[in-house]
């Protein structure tokens, strides 16, 4: 066996990972990164679609932890297997449609398989970042053996930022790793790994861990429940949960909803929908972008029309001119007249 | 040497990374892979990849609102 010890750690881009990977390459640990996208994960999307978030680095956290650590980060895309995760989570939703303990149990078992499949390069144990006490649902005393257990990590399985409160796992019996030089951090107080960070010199992290789900977010979350419920459906695509972190959604009736455009950014990103969904926008004025989600009667074009024109510079004119394009069909042309917003009631917007 | 292209176009970040990962994997050292993107996202992203995993940027531009980034499969 190598004399020296390898691990993978989860890697989230935020603060506590990186402290993580830190202290056990200070024991001459040898460390990869390891980084699962659902599909949910917050990381750039908005700042890369809006214009409000122009002035925000566009740069994807765990990558720039890993290369800050010196490390190899794999990102792996889960989108698929993770719909399992998030339609039936055997341990429950949290505060809204996030399924965290049934996420991480997921995330370290899916590095688990990683270090199997690439057993060729010797990892040894897998690294994660949690903290007893960080995080409501899934950072838990009781929570974590769960974690250790259901994903099949067992015993390797090892948290430095708290491993002083847990049973020593393997690589502490063994000797790979110093006990005495992990840490025993718990609760929500944020300052232990903020002196970590400094005694490390990382002066520049993420919002330090969590806020990286969109599941967490109440706002995502009702869109999401207003997809499946409109749908009859709780199936999903990948392009299903990237449109709902963009633009206003309003639910004129229950067969259709619109996207609608915040700004030039989004109208942007919607344009490249256009030929998959029916879109809006108005060519007398400017204005948004929208695109229609679900099945619009030719009836209820002008009042898709009249709520677009709202949204534009138009909005206190009589008419609008609105074009509305249905794949694969020529643009037809109509005159709309704007919404009043006392005229949307409030439940239409989702 | 190969010279492949690999389109990314309407990807949002990370997807453009793992596509350029996982081609990469299929490459040899030497290799030139040309990947094309509209998330701006990736001007950063595929290059930090790249410097993470011993890969080279050869050339980055962006061209009416496509991110072209040419990377050359290290060892």
């Amino acid at each position: 066996m190598s004399s020296v010890h390898k691990a993978v750690a989860l890697i989230s881009g935020g603060l506590d990972s990186m402290l993580a990977v830190r202290v056990l390459q200070e024991q001459g640990i040898e460390v990869e990164g390891i980084n699962f996208f659902t599909g949910f994960c917050v990381e750039g999307h908005t700042h890369a679609i809006r214009n409000q978030h122009k002035d925000k680095q566009k740069r994807n956290n765990a990558l720039w932890v890993a290369e800050q650590l010196g490390i190899k980060l794999h990102i792996i895309d889960v989108i698929e297997e993770y719909k399992d995760v998030l339609l039936n989570p055997k341990h429950g939703y949290g505060a809204n449609m996030n399924p965290c303990l049934d996420c991480k149990i997921f995330m370290v078992k899916k590095a688990v398989e990683w270090v199997k499949e690439n057993h060729m390069q010797g990892f040894d144990f897998i690294i994660t970042g949690e903290v007893i006490g960080q995080r409501p649902k899934s950072q838990l005393k009781r929570t974590m053996p769960i974690v250790a257990a259901e994903s099949g990590a067992e015993d390797l399985l090892l948290r430095p930022l708290c491993a002083k409160n847990l049973q020593p796992t393997k690589p502490e019996r063994e000797g790979w790793v110093d006990r005495n030089k992990l840490y025993d951090f718990h609760g929500r107080n944020r300052k232990p790994q903020i002196a970590l960070a400094k005694q490390f010199g990382f002066d520049d992290f993420a919002t330090p861990a969590g806020g990286c789900c969109f599941l967490t977010d109440e706002s995502y979350s009702s869109k999401l429940v207003d997809l499946w419920t409109a749908r009859n459906s709780r199936e999903y695509e990948l392009d299903d949960i990237m449109l709902l972190k963009v633009g206003r959604h309003i639910r004129p009736k229950a067969d259709f909803k619109m996207i609608i455009a915040r700004d030039a950014g989004e109208s942007k990103f919607l344009e490249g929908y256009r030929k998959q969904f029916t879109s809006l926008y108005s060519t007398s004025h400017n204005g948004p972008m929208a695109i229609i989600d679900g099945d619009i009667e030719q009836q209820d074009f002008p009042l898709a029309a009249s709520i677009v024109a709202r949204y534009g510079q138009g909005r206190h004119a009589d008419e609008v001119e609105v074009e509305i394009t249905v794949p694969d069909k020529p643009p037809r042309h109509i005159q709309a007249r704007p919404i009043k917003v006392e005229q949307v009631p409030q439940e239409w917007y989702v | 040497m190969k010279q492949i292209e690999l389109d990314a176009r309407r990807l949002l970040c990370p997807l453009p990374v793992i596509k350029t990962q996982n081609k990469v994997a299929e490459l040899s050292s030497g290799d030139i892979l040309t990947v094309i993107c509209t998330d701006p996202g990736a001007l950063s992203d595929i290059p930090a990849w790249a410097r993470i995993h011993g890969h080279q940027i050869v050339k980055s531009v962006e061209k009416d609102d496509e991110i072209i980034i040419t990377v050359c499969v290290g060892a």
